[in-house]
């Protein structure tokens, strides 16, 4: 199996064998988080650097540990430090940071399309992680290792995804994964956060979350941005919770050994009832560990790292 | 001085002309029109498998002066006019500061005179700062030389100093422009919304933000039983409001750009800044109703929209960079290749919507039509020419074509300004 792309962009352009791809070889660095010396020399020499224009606490840590544990020196570029604030344009941040001659550059950002923007101006490998509304590929990787992780199997299985659809790069990247894996995605949220322009991606939308539960193998809730509620999105956080909180009673619609999944960070008693994001269908927090497994397997396949220096 | 056109393949859509016929220019002026005048010792221009058209209009370019130098000049946007074939150009108020006083006016015809090149004609604010708020001096502007009154870039947001400014002008005889576009339904959209959109996680402009205030104005310009003008139509929706308007009598006429003939929102997947554009790229639907409104006469002219922006504006993410797209040098030729030499539109319907009916709709005395007594104001027109888009070799200051690396039969030749060769393609 091999992996032919430069950079990662976004889901939309993987084949089914390059994800496949990635989460077989995820599955052999998630082993290497569990040991007691949790690092190999695979990446050493390498520099990566994590370009964060957004706030993050998950996805950056994650892509750090991930460059650590297999020994690529990273860099973390602060939003704050930066010269940003006086006004250096994308570009030019960019171009000062190839300079250094890194290998790879993992940018998050809140304008959909700028890795791809850098990308064309950069030689070094670029990694999405997250783009405005557009893609946050290796969040989708991840849910997918976790569901395959615990369902054994993504084909066939009944995937809802919960909330702000619109606005929600994990929904894209999710929507593009699933369906190429053979799932049956359905969304669910309130029309002005799930136009009905949705369907036209190959997946079913809903706007009654109680019929929508029934039988479902997965519930994938996303957070609620209260911001959006002043923009017209939905009237009231108290009406949203009515009609689109995962609560109890709404679970039990659903297949009795459903999962539920967040990306994080979670509103509490929001999108999700506190009791069913700590219960024992929630593996929440599993995400967040094979994150790491499945954000070295992307540094390994991009950075070229050969398989013989693994089982150093 | 004189100055005799030979042989050219006169068009001239005003009086139905579509001959080969000689021109004689004498001071600035057509002289005489036959189809075979003797030339002894005057300058001549061979014209043979030329088509010799009006001079060319375009009644919607940003030239940028005063306040945005750095995009475009008086001066460079002028030339970059007469490089694309257009004898008279109407600029935009939204300048730093807005043309909204006689001042601005004056200066900008000042500017223009100076650089001797192609016909500059102000369009003027509607409201004050463009802010929607309070009228202009309409009359004061339009004795200082405003030819049409807009505040392009922007709507008229207030449909009260809309309504106003239809019923105020009515006695200046001077047209009303509208940038038709309901900011609150636009938010903060950088492309077309739609599947497209959808797919590439940027925020969309629907096509009712367009489609709304369309349907205000054609209200609007009924009731005041006056005329209103819709600038870049962009959607199948307006088209469809357009047509309706029509049919009952209103007096709406409507202009399209090269763009929105020609691209649709899939090819944002680049996020090619030089693709952003307001009214944005519309889907393929919209574009072939567009057309169909072209053939069918519905919509009256074409326009540029002439945007220039610096190329560190466009080179950033795509949210960040502004609206528009450089159109003086690439409009005749993209239009020549994609409708004329693919016999989708006649070179008298090109000629009608880039001439007679720009010159109509802006009351401009002696242009648009070729006849004895007109400005000698003239497009020579090549067929068979091919040109390579190449934005390093633009006049204009700015760069930010999409269509970069377009091979386009059919080219401006010569244009003729005042009886004066401003440009000339020829070595």
């Amino acid at each position: 199996m091999g992996f032919s792309h430069k950079h990662l962009l976004g889901i939309q352009h993987l084949s089914e064998d390059d994800i496949l791809s990635i989460l077989d070889t995820a599955e052999s660095m998630a082993e290497i988080s569990t040991r007691e010396v949790k690092k190999v020399p695979t990446l050493r020499g390498k520099t990566v650097i994590n370009l964060f224009f957004e706030p993050s606490t998950r996805t950056r840590s994650s892509f750090e540990l991930a460059a650590k544990r297999l020994s690529a020196d990273i860099l973390n570029f602060s939003l704050q430090a930066s010269s940003v604030t006086k006004g250096e344009s994308l570009r030019d941040t960019v171009l000062n940071l190839e300079a250094m001659n890194p290998d790879a550059i993992i940018i998050r950002h809140a304008y959909s399309g700028a890795p791809h923007f850098v990308s064309t101006f950069c030689r070094s490998h670029i990694i999405n992680a997250g783009d405005g509304s557009h893609e946050h590929p290796t969040q989708a990787l991840l849910d997918a290792f976790t569901i395959r992780q615990e369902k054994k199997k993504i084909k066939g299985l009944k995937i809802l995804i919960v909330g702000d659809i619109l606005h929600s790069r994990v929904a894209r990247s999710n929507i593009f994964l699933l369906n190429k894996l053979g799932a049956h995605v359905v969304l669910v949220g309130p029309p002005p956060l799930l136009p009905s322009i949705f369907t036209s991606l190959n997946v079913e939308v809903s706007h009654d979350f109680d019929k929508a539960c029934i039988d479902a193998d997965v519930l994938m809730m996303l957070r609620i941005q209260r911001e959006r509620q002043e923009k017209y999105f939905f009237p009231s956080i108290r009406e949203y919770r009515e009609l689109y909180t995962l609560s109890k009673k709404r679970l039990k619609k659903a297949k009795p050994d459903a999962i539920i999944m967040h990306p994080g960070p979670l509103n509490r008693d929001v999108e999700i009832a506190t009791d069913v994001a700590d219960s024992v269908q929630s593996v929440i927090l599993k995400q967040v560990e094979n994150g790491i497994a499945i954000r070295m397997a992307v540094l390994y396949l991009l950075l070229g790292g050969k398989s013989r220096e693994m089982s150093d | 001085m004189k100055c005799l056109i030979k042989n050219g393949r006169v068009i001239d859509p005003a009086s139905g002309t579509d001959d080969t016929l000689d021109i004689l220019i004498e001071k600035g002026k057509i002289a005489e029109i036959k189809s075979r005048i003797e030339s002894s010792n005057i300058r001549t221009i061979d014209a043979s498998r030329l088509v010799v058209a009006p001079g060319l209009i375009d009644m919607h370019t940003h030239l940028r002066e005063p306040g945005r130098e750095d995009k475009e000049t008086i001066l460079t946007g002028s030339r970059a006019a007469a490089k694309g074939g257009f004898t008279s150009i109407a600029c935009m108020p939204n300048t730093y500061p807005v043309n909204d006083n006689a001042g601005v006016t004056r200066y900008i015809l000042t500017e223009a005179r100076k650089t001797n090149l192609v016909n500059v004609f102000p369009i003027a604010a509607v409201s004050k700062n463009s802010e929607s708020r309070e009228l202009t001096d309409m009359a004061d502007l339009v004795r200082a030389g405003a030819v049409a009154f807009s505040d392009d870039g922007l709507p008229v947001a207030d449909s009260q100093i809309m309504r106003r400014a239809l019923e105020y002008s009515k006695p200046l005889n001077k047209l009303i422009i509208d940038h038709c576009e309901d900011m609150s339904l636009s938010a903060n959209g950088v492309m077309h919304e739609g599947f497209y959109s959808t797919l590439f996680g940027l925020n969309g402009i629907p096509s009712s933000s367009e489609e709304v205030l369309v349907a205000r104005d054609i209200i609007l310009a009924e009731k005041a039983e006056t005329s209103v003008h819709i600038a870049h139509i962009s959607t199948k929706g307006s088209v469809y409001l357009l047509r309706r308007a029509r049919e009952k009598g209103i007096r709406v006429s409507a202009e399209v750009t090269p763009h929105h003939l020609l691209l649709d929102d899939s090819l944002l997947e680049t996020y090619n800044t030089n693709l952003k554009v307001k009214p944005p790229l519309r889907n393929k639907e919209d574009m072939a109703a567009l057309l169909e409104a072209v053939k069918e006469g519905l919509i009256d002219a074409f326009a540029t929209d002439h945007a220039p922006h610096t190329p560190d504006e466009k080179n950033v993410e795509f949210d960040n960079a502004p609206f528009g797209i450089n159109g003086l040098e690439t409009a005749v030729s993209l239009l020549l290749d994609k409708f004329v030499t693919k016999n989708i539109l006649s070179l008298e319907d090109f000629i009608r919507m880039f001439s007679t009916n720009p010159a109509r709709l802006l009351r401009l005395e002696g242009k648009g039509e070729i006849k004895k007594g007109a400005d000698a104001d003239l497009t020579l027109l090549n067929l068979r020419k091919e040109i390579l888009v190449d934005p390093n070799k633009f006049e204009s200051k700015s760069r930010n074509t999409p269509f970069t690396g377009w091979k386009l039969k059919g080219r401006p030749e010569m244009t003729i300004v005042g009886g004066r060769i401003v440009y000339s393609a020829r070595p």
